[in-house]
């Protein structure tokens, strides 16, 4: 019984807690590098809340958990492709627009969600929608890991073997091309795999904010700005800090709090910090 | 020769900015391009970075004709040191310089030794080895120039552009680059810089190429093309070119306010 509680129901948790910890991290550090902006985070791009239109989708036609996750990676998928297709058809491949664009298909995909939200049914899918858009390890299965657990370790993998050109593309588009960087090949690639690691994370976990901006933070105070390493330390970080805030909300209260409770409380103070240290700098 | 230009023509929609340039530059030479603010001295770098694709006319590259090499093919042979550089993290100076070996690294790979010991070379090359581990975010503005330099020629290129590479320092800083410039081209460096002093090309010597507002370029070796009659047309002042016995050279002065 106790080795079955917990291979089938721990066990899975624990791993989908680290692995969601250290994708959003690495994600986090890459979204960061790729637009040269310290104070992005997944949550850019409108991905974190196209994956949250395709869940609260999937929760309103009444469908399964494994369809739910699919509709969230798909919704994730599509904002972000929406998102880089906003400055081609502009023709203004920059990193500002790129930025914006992305604060547009996220503002899009919440008025999206709104109407989903008004649609729903208030006695059930409403409560599990809102509950999703909190974040929450609670349902997660051994099946779905499984299937989950590739889409975020090879990005990862690709990630951590272009990250010098992570650094390279952070000194700014138009220098990275005079030194002789691919940018435009580099900076899809990368932020492909950004996108995969957040829209898989979503995917098993929901939205969980702010996780992707601390990380990769403490990271670089650890051990400087250079992706080589910032990568791998962010994954391990990441992993570890999402353990340790899963449990804790898993125990601090007879149910369960959601995690982005905790990780957001977390959050905001840390921003505040960030931008006081940052307020010289920021234009 | 490592650049050569042909009637080149560059137009941003319908303002003409190039209109039909031509100018060569060879190993160990110094070209100086003057000209009033907006008058395209940018628009030209970036065409000869392969960055803008020019309306007409051809760019040669050391024999190659750039609207057919990659960005890439033009990196390893020529180093561009931009008119500002921001960072927006604090990469160490040895790390910052590394990077200007990209044109060789490939995508899934990173900077091994041999690059680590260019960059060292380079930063030895320009003196600021003890700066080697400090943040490139934290070290002053002509110490900061000396690093974009070290890493503009860090991967051997044979030709270095500079856009207004004084723009931002102090008095000392810039004779300090102005320097480093003459002895990149002493060392066989093709260099073409832009600047807004004129003083700049006197001292550097060399060649000169004034720009007008209508994107003509008057070429030609300093002595010939910076004179008082070009400089006051070009930026529309009274410009006067005064032998000064002392230095024991020519120097740009103005009359009076």
């Amino acid at each position: 019984m106790t080795v079955n509680v917990v291979l089938r129901i721990r066990l899975p948790r624990i791993l989908a807690s680290v692995l969601v910890g250290a994708a959003l991290s690495v994600s986090g550090a890459v979204y960061q590098g790729v637009f040269k902006n310290p104070l992005v985070s997944p949550d850019y791009l409108g991905i974190t809340s196209g994956a949250a239109v395709g869940a609260a989708t999937g929760i309103l036609l009444a469908m399964g958990t494994a369809f739910i996750s699919l509709f969230a990676f798909a919704g994730g998928i599509v904002a972000m492709l929406l998102a880089m297709s906003l400055p081609v058809l502009l023709r203004n491949n920059s990193n500002i627009m790129l930025v914006l664009s992305g604060v547009i298909v996220g503002a899009a995909m919440s008025s999206v969600l709104g109407f989903i939200k008004y649609l729903a049914d208030p006695e059930s899918q409403l409560a599990s929608i809102i509950y999703w858009t909190m974040g929450s390890f609670s349902y997660v299965t051994s099946k779905e890991l499984l299937i989950i657990a590739p889409i975020i370790i090879l990005p990862m993998i690709c990630l951590f073997c272009m990250s010098w050109w992570i650094d390279v593309l952070s000194m700014g588009e138009s220098d990275a091309r005079t030194l002789g960087a691919k940018v435009t090949l580099v900076r899809s690639v990368a932020l492909g795999c950004a996108t995969l690691l957040t829209a898989a994370s979503v995917c098993i976990a929901g939205t969980i904010g702010w996780i992707g901006l601390i990380i990769p933070h403490i990271g670089r105070l650890l051990v400087g700005p250079s992706n080589r390493k910032l990568i791998p330390l962010a994954a391990l970080t990441g992993g570890l800090f999402m353990l340790t805030v899963d449990t804790f909300t898993r125990t601090v209260s007879v149910s369960e709090m959601p995690v982005s409770i905790l990780t957001g409380a977390l959050g905001v103070p840390f921003y505040c910090w960030l931008l006081y240290k940052q307020r010289k700098t920021l234009l | 020769m490592i650049y050569e230009i042909n009637n080149l023509n560059f137009a941003y929609s319908e303002k003409n900015i190039l209109n039909d340039l031509c100018f060569k530059a060879d190993e160990g030479e110094i070209v100086t391009i003057l000209g009033r603010n907006g008058a395209g001295k940018s628009t030209l770098l970036n065409c000869m970075l392969g960055l803008l694709k020019p309306r007409r006319g051809t760019i040669l590259l050391a024999g190659r004709d750039i609207s057919k090499m990659s960005e890439r093919e033009i990196a390893s042979i020529v180093g561009y040191v931009p008119q500002i550089h921001i960072a927006s993290f604090g990469f160490s100076v040895l790390e910052f310089v590394v990077m200007g070996c990209a044109s060789r690294i490939g995508l899934f790979s990173k900077p091994g030794k041999r690059e680590r010991m260019d960059a060292e070379a380079a930063l030895r090359e320009l003196g600021i080895e003890n700066l080697s581990d400090k943040p490139y975010t934290e070290i002053s503005g002509g110490e900061r120039q000396k690093a974009v330099i070290a890493r503009a020629i860090v991967s051997k290129p044979r030709a270095v552009l500079f856009d207004e590479p004084t723009a931002h320092l102090d008095y000392g800083s810039q004779l300090l680059v102005l320097r480093i410039i003459k002895e990149l081209s002493g060392k066989g460096y093709s260099v073409v810089i832009t600047t807004h002093n004129p003083d700049h090309a006197l001292l550097l010597g060399g060649k000169a190429a004034l720009m007008d507002d209508t994107g003509t370029l008057i070429t030609g070796s300093v002595e010939q093309v910076v004179t008082q009659e070009n400089l006051s047309r070009i930026y529309k002042a009274d410009v006067r070119l005064e032998y000064i016995e002392n230095v024991g050279r020519m120097s740009c002065v103005y009359s009076n306010l």
